[in-house]
């Protein structure tokens, strides 16, 4: 069975990896088997996990659970055409309550916080102490402030990015390409590292050449 | 200030009686008590010195405030033994007695803390605690604090410089509004990657091919989708109009509703019910790469003229966008996840960057609420603009000058854009 388990997961990593040359009917196959499963697993998953592990054991104890199950059950009157509207209800307190969550979020996390981390002198490591921090320290302040503040600029949507204004745009646009350059290597080693671990299987658990 | 060893050190002495009383007690099938101020003391070796420590005092527990009800400040004085360098004190043991039970160990500390939050607590129960220093081989307990119980407070005054600029935002998103709906042309810079939507659908209806919209793979809770399904409104419009055809593959069955209640919509307000269908929206799968899986092969099989990516992404951001630039696809992107915004920025040929997402809907419909809102935004970041500019300003005086006034004004504009809980 263990060797059947392996040889099955090889047979379907190298289903996918075929899509590199081609569609194929190999892909097709994995890509089916793949969807499938996974759809079942979620749904036996989200079952488990939500309606039978969240709601089913917690409703005696937190009341509130009721609400949320009600407004499931709301969803699922789309299944009758003639009352199907009344699922719009559930999904507009969704959207309502998922905008009003967020706003404080964002506002909190992209406007507060972000100001008051920006907030520091320039030429100095602390208050009173007058210039005395290291070229390097200065230069990470000034990149810091000014990508800060002109990126902002960029974003900056009710004026038209011409004359200092738009010259300090584009200074902003290059702040966050340089920034995105910088992600983007990041990025690409970690999905390299995603591509080593299926090699490794293949060459090593299923073909033994890596010991 | 001078401290005197407390008298609640447990020595072996005192300690064997405690012990020899714990076992009596529990024979007796009785409810060992709390007995804070002696404390649960562990043994010490009986070969080695004991190290004799004076315990932390002045033990107060109070309420956190601004909180749900469910958290408890406890503090301190370390014991005077408890120094940075040959301290005796090796660490702190906090002790919880819930409705005057038995007091149990919640927490372990370093050395020199003299502060712990205990959350997660409940505010129909009374809470007890001490706390224990402890050396090698000893430990010396505080006295009890005042029993308590936490308080919910309904107004988080944390918030309230947070809840003021918030205020002055929806004002100016309301002025906004209503300078719109009075016929005021409100003015928003051109966005590249938003012009060229009309002129993408116009591309897709030209060939005779599809269009793509492939939304992320975040559920409805995440704003990114929230403004995905709000642009799919108005590409669906010019879709139902232009009688394109569009598809959308999805991960999540709300999104999979949401989304068909707006095509619907924009296909009712073309006035062309009858041409929509719901399996222009079906759902895939929860699974990540499944989900890739399949629009990967959407792509390669429909060749869709147009692909738009607007949503919340995570690794599979490249891998759609690379397959839908191999099948020679006009690709439109968004999100506001840094981490995969320069791979739609390197395989697509319009990127909308983070805050430009949340301006699309606004940008394409150019409504009076949409354009109200984004005016708003943007005096919400003149105002973080101008503060960054000033706080950096009387930042770098005060550091150098040490001017009193100036330290002052900034710590005001700190704390103002200081959020805590």
């Amino acid at each position: 069975m263990e060797h059947f388990s392996l040889w099955l997961a090889a047979f379907l990593t190298l289903g996918i990896i075929s899509f590199l040359y081609k569609d194929n009917a190999w892909y097709k196959l994995t890509e089916a088997i793949f969807v499938g499963l996974s759809a079942g697993y979620w749904f036996v998953a989200l079952f488990w996990d939500n309606f039978y592990g969240k709601f089913w054991i917690g409703k005696d104890e937190h009341l509130y659970l009721y609400v949320g199950a009600f407004l499931g059950l709301l969803m699922l009157l789309r299944l009758i055409p003639k009352i199907g509207w009344i699922s719009r209800w559930p999904l507009s307190f969704i959207v309502g309550a998922t905008s009003g969550l967020w706003l404080i979020n964002y506002f909190s996390s992209n406007i507060m916080k972000q100001v008051q981390a920006t907030i520091m002198p320039l030429f100095s490591t602390q208050y009173g102490a007058g210039f005395n921090a290291e070229p390097a320290t200065i230069i990470g302040n000034l990149v810091i402030v000014f990508g800060t503040f002109t990126g902002l600029v960029y974003f900056f949507f009710s004026k038209e990015h011409k004359g200092a204004f738009g010259y300090t745009a584009k200074m902003g646009i290059w702040v966050i390409m340089i920034t995105f350059g910088a992600s983007f290597g990041y990025t690409v080693m970690s999905r390299m590292s995603l591509f080593i671990g299926r090699i490794d299987f293949l060459l090593g658990e299923w073909l033994g050449m890596i010991l | 200030m001078s401290f005197k060893k407390n008298t609640l050190t447990v020595t072996p002495s005192a300690f064997s009686f405690s012990l020899l009383i714990i076992i009596f007690m529990t024979a007796a099938a009785s409810v060992v008590s709390a007995s804070a101020v002696s404390g649960p003391a562990g043994p010490p070796e009986a070969d080695t010195v004991e190290i004799v420590i004076a315990s932390p005092t002045s033990p107060v527990v109070s309420d956190f405030k601004y909180d749900d009800g469910n958290s408890l400040i406890l503090t301190w004085v370390p014991s005077i033994d408890d120094l940075p360098v040959g301290g005796k004190v090796l660490g702190y043991h906090v002790y919880r007695s819930d409705n005057g039970g038995e007091a149990k160990k919640i927490a372990e500390l370093i050395p020199g803390s003299n502060y712990f939050k205990d959350d997660d607590l409940y505010g129909d129960t009374t809470y007890v605690y001490h706390v224990v220093a402890r050396s090698a081989n000893s430990r010396a307990a505080s006295i009890n604090t005042e029993a308590i119980q936490p308080r919910r407070e309904w107004v988080n005054l944390n918030l309230k410089y947070l809840f003021l600029i918030a205020l002055i935002i929806a004002a100016s998103v309301i002025y906004f509004i209503e300078t719109a709906k009075r016929g005021k042309k409100l003015f928003v810079r051109k966005i590249a990657g938003l012009e060229a939507v009309d002129e993408a659908i116009g591309r897709a209806t030209e060939m005779g091919r599809s269009i793509l919209f492939i939304p992320g793979i975040n559920d409805m809770d995440d704003v990114q989708t929230l403004a995905a399904i709000t642009i799919l409104g108005r590409v669906s419009r010019v879709v139902a109009d232009y009688d394109t055809k569009i598809r959308m593959p999805v991960a999540r069955s709300l999104v999979m509703t949401a989304a068909r209640e707006t095509i619907k919509a924009s296909y009712m307000a073309a006035g062309r019910p009858d041409a929509y269908n719901d399996d222009m929206v079906n759902y895939i799968t929860d699974e990540q790469f499944g989900y890739v899986a399949a629009v990967d092969g959407i792509m390669v099989r429909e060749k869709p003229a147009t692909i738009f990516l607007l949503g919340g992404f995570f690794a599979e951001s490249l891998i759609l966008a690379e397959t839908g630039n191999s099948v020679g696809a006009i690709q439109i992107a968004g999100t506001a996840r840094p981490a995969q915004l320069p791979f739609f920025i390197a395989a697509c040929d319009f990127t909308l960057i983070g805050e430009e997402l949340f301006a699309a809907s606004a940008y394409l419909s150019g409504e009076p609420k949409q354009l109200g809102s984004l005016k708003g935004q943007d005096i919400g970041k003149g105002i973080a603009m101008l503060a960054i500019l000033l706080g950096v300003l009387l930042s770098t005086i005060a550091a150098v000058g040490d001017t009193e006034t100036i330290t002052e004004i900034l710590k005001f504009i700190t704390k103002v854009f200081t959020v805590t809980n």
